[in-house]
């Protein structure tokens, strides 16, 4: 695209466009219904929510207004005129701008290069960098944010990184800003201020489109939410009329207690299968905690505050600067994951496409990778005993929709995520951590998966569960570890796991033990 | 890997479950692309160069084709393992060179035993430094073998000082390649043994699977368990020993060893071999049969062309072309895939 034609569409765009109006809008992903007939109305100088389960469809629609996807039927409009966004770049001439949930900052470039990245201020195609450094001077203090224009992006916070998106969206005089989990990877004051630049995008006549997990944000920052349940508009309500309950329910479709297993405690005698104690690593300080047999462990505590990493020292993952692993009695010294596996622990990682499957592979061999020696002989696969033996375990995890050889990639989020545990049972280990199980898992699957842990914390294993979900983490452990800045602040058993001592000890200061 | 695929759904021990539609169709279709992949464009290149010239069909041409291919095929079945498991060897051209200059040097003097052993112990030390420089200082493959290529390069210059070695027709040396077997000459059955050994190696053993995983997912492979960095290591030093078992072979065939004999190319000539038969330059997937398939397009694309006698200009851009094409197929599957 030319510089002309993109100057002459952005001329037009910036002033608020009116109504932005979706109607009967579907779209099918190779079959599978993504979103059925929505129609709703996003109004500027209002915060919209979509709100739903992973998998309702809500990132979807978002997309489908950003430009990224194209419906399949159905129409939108703005401020009446029929709206055909074929690319993120038409949504963008329109004064569309989609803040992702994965940032799109290019680490390399500055700060300044970055927030005009696509619009770069040039005259006859040689950059002014004078003049992008005023301009940037003039936003950042019209909204208060305190970037330096120079600085490498790739060197901010992630929060730092989100506020370069935001600049962006913003030199652009976007009139619809559609913001996917903004505050996800945010610290709780870096939240206050995102919600503040929520705010005042609205009051200046910006349309914002806020997609969150977190109700307690939806119901302080949104006017108007609409939820989405497996693809479907189930209602459209003004927040002030909204509880977390009522929509809670509109999410799930059913109250919150049927979603979870009846917890089957582990009695207080049975023996400890693993005891950390003193352990420090990178993001760890100094964590001493036990696990019995049939015990489930729940680890609580906000984005960052080193649950991922202190169950990957745990694991043998990460360099362990100080303290001790004990398995079943005896100490862990290995410097790599496949001796933890060897003595009996297995850790079901949090990205199951990063870190946990081979997504071009069929169901077979990701399940078998872990304990390939059970199959074989002397590093010969008997492919029988393979087949066999893979097929069981996807009949225990309940694995549908797959035969041995479908690719991983092929199968539905929790389907995938059944695979890790089924190649976690394969292990036969006598602890299993789980970290995030349910990430980018439909609700149906969830309730399969918290069987499952369930059931393999009953068979004799202790089990450890990290989840961003704190409804998930209260659902499921029998005890809850709160961790912030590394370290311990609780340790809740019994009628005092509830969400509010959770919550206190995530942002508590008073350290544990 | 690629048979499974089919022989599995007929199995009886697997349980009975829809066979899910749509969203697979155009994947499964690419997953049968990859496993008939090469063959068919082979078959019909073969076919008709039968029709086209009637010298091609006959045992000896054939047999001289493979011959002439042997030293490549050993290097390519190898070099597939170094790609399946996500790495890349550009030094094989350098690491054939020396070992031709080493093997010509102490055939002169010594038995052949000692000669091809010293040879191939240097190609395996090669590749165990190249494995060691990629997996322990974390240097991109492709930069660590094609330096390494210009310093082995370099030390094959010094070892036969620039000279070419000319070796007798009567030693012992020269049936290493050239016994010959029901009119099969030795070259060609120790290259079907490598490529046999290899492919059974990467699809029937849990070894294969390690390779597979290394190269598909590294990190997810490594929190299996996997030792991701002994398993790429070991694929180099499979691949150095490899190139020396071919510059051996070679040498064996043509009596003849200079530094840079044909080493120049070869790594590249390896490389397209590879991709043609459809192993992805991603890492994760790949197959050696189809590797040696794809070496033999290629080579019969240039038999082809003697044959017909037409300008071997053309033959480098058909080339370019093939290679364009299976390069191109290979990244729309993946995308595909996502």
């Amino acid at each position: 695209m030319t510089n002309a034609q993109t100057n002459d569409v952005r001329s037009t765009a910036g002033i608020p466009g009116g109504d932005l109006v979706v109607t009967g809008v579907s779209k099918r992903f190779g079959g599978v219904p993504a979103l059925t007939d929505i129609s709703l109305t996003i109004t500027p100088g209002k915060v919209h929510a979509f709100i739903g389960e992973n998998g309702a469809g809500k990132s979807t629609l978002a997309k489908i207004i950003a430009g990224v996807y194209t419906p399949d039927e159905g129409s939108l409009t703005l401020g009446g005129r029929p709206l055909t966004l074929r690319s993120p770049r038409e949504a963008l001439d329109n004064g569309i701008i989609t803040i992702a949930q994965e940032l799109a900052i290019v680490p390399g470039l500055t700060v300044a290069e970055n927030v005009y990245l696509g619009s770069e201020i040039a005259s006859r195609g040689f950059l002014n960098r004078r003049e992008a450094h005023r301009r940037f001077d003039a936003l950042a203090t019209r909204i208060g944010f305190d970037l330096s224009p120079d600085v490498v992006a790739g060197s901010l916070s992630i929060a730092d990184q989100q506020k370069v998106e935001i600049m962006r969206a913003l030199s652009r005089n976007a009139s619809i800003v559609v913001m996917d989990e903004p505050s996800a990877a945010l610290s709780s004051q870096e939240s206050v201020a995102l919600h503040d630049i929520i705010r005042s995008l609205a009051q200046r006549g910006s349309a914002v489109v806020l997609i969150s997990h977190f109700l307690n944000e939806v119901l302080s920052l949104a006017d108007t939410i609409s939820t989405l349940r497996d693809g479907h508009l189930i209602s459209t309500v003004e927040a002030t009329g909204a509880t977390t309950e009522s929509l809670i329910e509109g999410m799930l479709g059913r109250s919150l207690s049927a979603a979870y297993p009846e917890k089957i405690l582990a009695s207080a005698d049975a023996p400890v299968v693993l005891t950390v104690s003193h352990l420090s690593a990178a993001g760890v300080d100094d964590c001493s905690f036990e696990v019995r047999r049939g015990e489930i462990l729940g680890i609580a505590g906000l984005v960052g505050a080193g649950r991922s990493e202190l169950v990957r020292a745990v694991f043998r993952d990460a360099k362990v600067t100080q303290g001790s692993v004990h398995l079943n009695g005896r100490q862990l010294s290995g410097r790599h994951p496949s001796e933890s596996i060897a003595q009996g622990l297995v850790l079901i990682p949090e990205s199951r496409k990063q870190m946990g499957l081979l997504m071009g592979r069929s169901v077979m061999e990701n399940i078998s990778l872990a304990r390939l020696d059970l199959v074989g002989r002397f590093g010969w696969l008997s492919k029988h005993r393979e087949r066999v033996t893979v097929a069981a375990l996807m009949e225990q995890t309940t694995v549908k929709g797959a035969t041995l050889a479908t690719p991983a990639t092929m199968l539905s989020g929790g389907n995938q995520q059944k695979l890790l545990f089924a190649r976690s049972m394969m292990c036969s280990p006598s602890v299993l951590i789980a970290d995030e199980p349910t990430r980018g898992v439909d609700v149906g699957s969830k309730r399969a998966i918290y069987d499952l842990l369930v059931q393999m914390a009953s068979e004799g294993m202790g089990v450890i569960v990290i989840s961003s979900e704190l409804d998930e983490v209260l659902g499921l452990a029998h005890r809850i570890l709160v961790m912030r800045h590394g370290h311990f602040t609780a340790e809740l058993t019994g009628d005092d796991i509830n969400e509010s001592n959770v919550l206190a000890a995530a942002f508590s200061e008073v350290r544990l033990g | 890997m690629s048979n499974q695929t089919t022989d599995q759904t007929n199995e009886p021990t697997v349980p009975a479950s829809p066979v899910s539609s749509g969203p697979g169709n155009a994947l499964r279709f690419m997953r049968s692309w990859r496993t008939a992949g090469i063959g068919i464009p082979f078959l019909v290149l073969f076919v008709a160069l039968s029709i086209a010239s009637g010298p091609f069909l006959h045992a000896q041409n054939l047999i001289n084709i493979v011959d002439q291919q042997a030293a490549t095929l050993c290097i390519a079945a190898a070099g597939t393992l170094v790609l399946v498991t996500g790495g890349l060897d550009l030094s094989v051209g350098a690491i054939y060179g020396l070992s031709t200059v080493v093997v010509g040097n102490l055939a002169q003097h010594q038995s052949p035993f000692v000669a091809i052993s010293v040879t191939l112990a240097v190609g395996l030390f090669v590749g165990l430094i190249n494995g060691l420089i990629v997996t322990v200082f974390k240097i991109n493959a492709l930069i660590t073998t094609l330096a390494m290529s210009f310093v082995i390069g370099g030390i094959a210059l010094k070892v036969s000082a620039g000279n070419l070695i000319v070796l007798n027709l009567n030693s012992n040396f020269y049936k290493f390649a050239n016994t010959m077997v029901w009119r099969v000459p030795s070259a060609v059955l120790m290259m079907l043994l490598v490529v046999i050994v290899l492919s059974l190696l990467l699809t029937r053993t849990t070894f294969g699977r390690h390779m597979i995983a290394s190269g598909g997912n590294a990190e997810a492979a490594r929190l299996a368990g996997i030792r991701v960095n002994r398993v790429r290591i070991i694929t180099f030093v499979l691949s150095g020993g490899a190139a020396a078992l071919a510059g051996a072979i070679d040498t064996s065939r043509l009596l003849s060893a200079q530094a840079a004999g044909g080493g120049n190319t070869l790594a590249f000539t390896v490389l397209a071999g590879i991709v043609v038969g459809g192993t992805s330059i991603a890492g994760g997937e790949g197959s050696v049969w189809r590797t040696f398939i794809g070496v033999l397009f290629i080579a019969l694309v240039g038999n082809g062309f003697v044959l017909e006698q037409i300008d071997p200009l053309y033959q480098q851009i058909v080339l370019g072309i093939i290679l364009l094409v299976a390069v191109g197929l290979d990244a729309w599957a993946r995308q595909r895939r996502r």
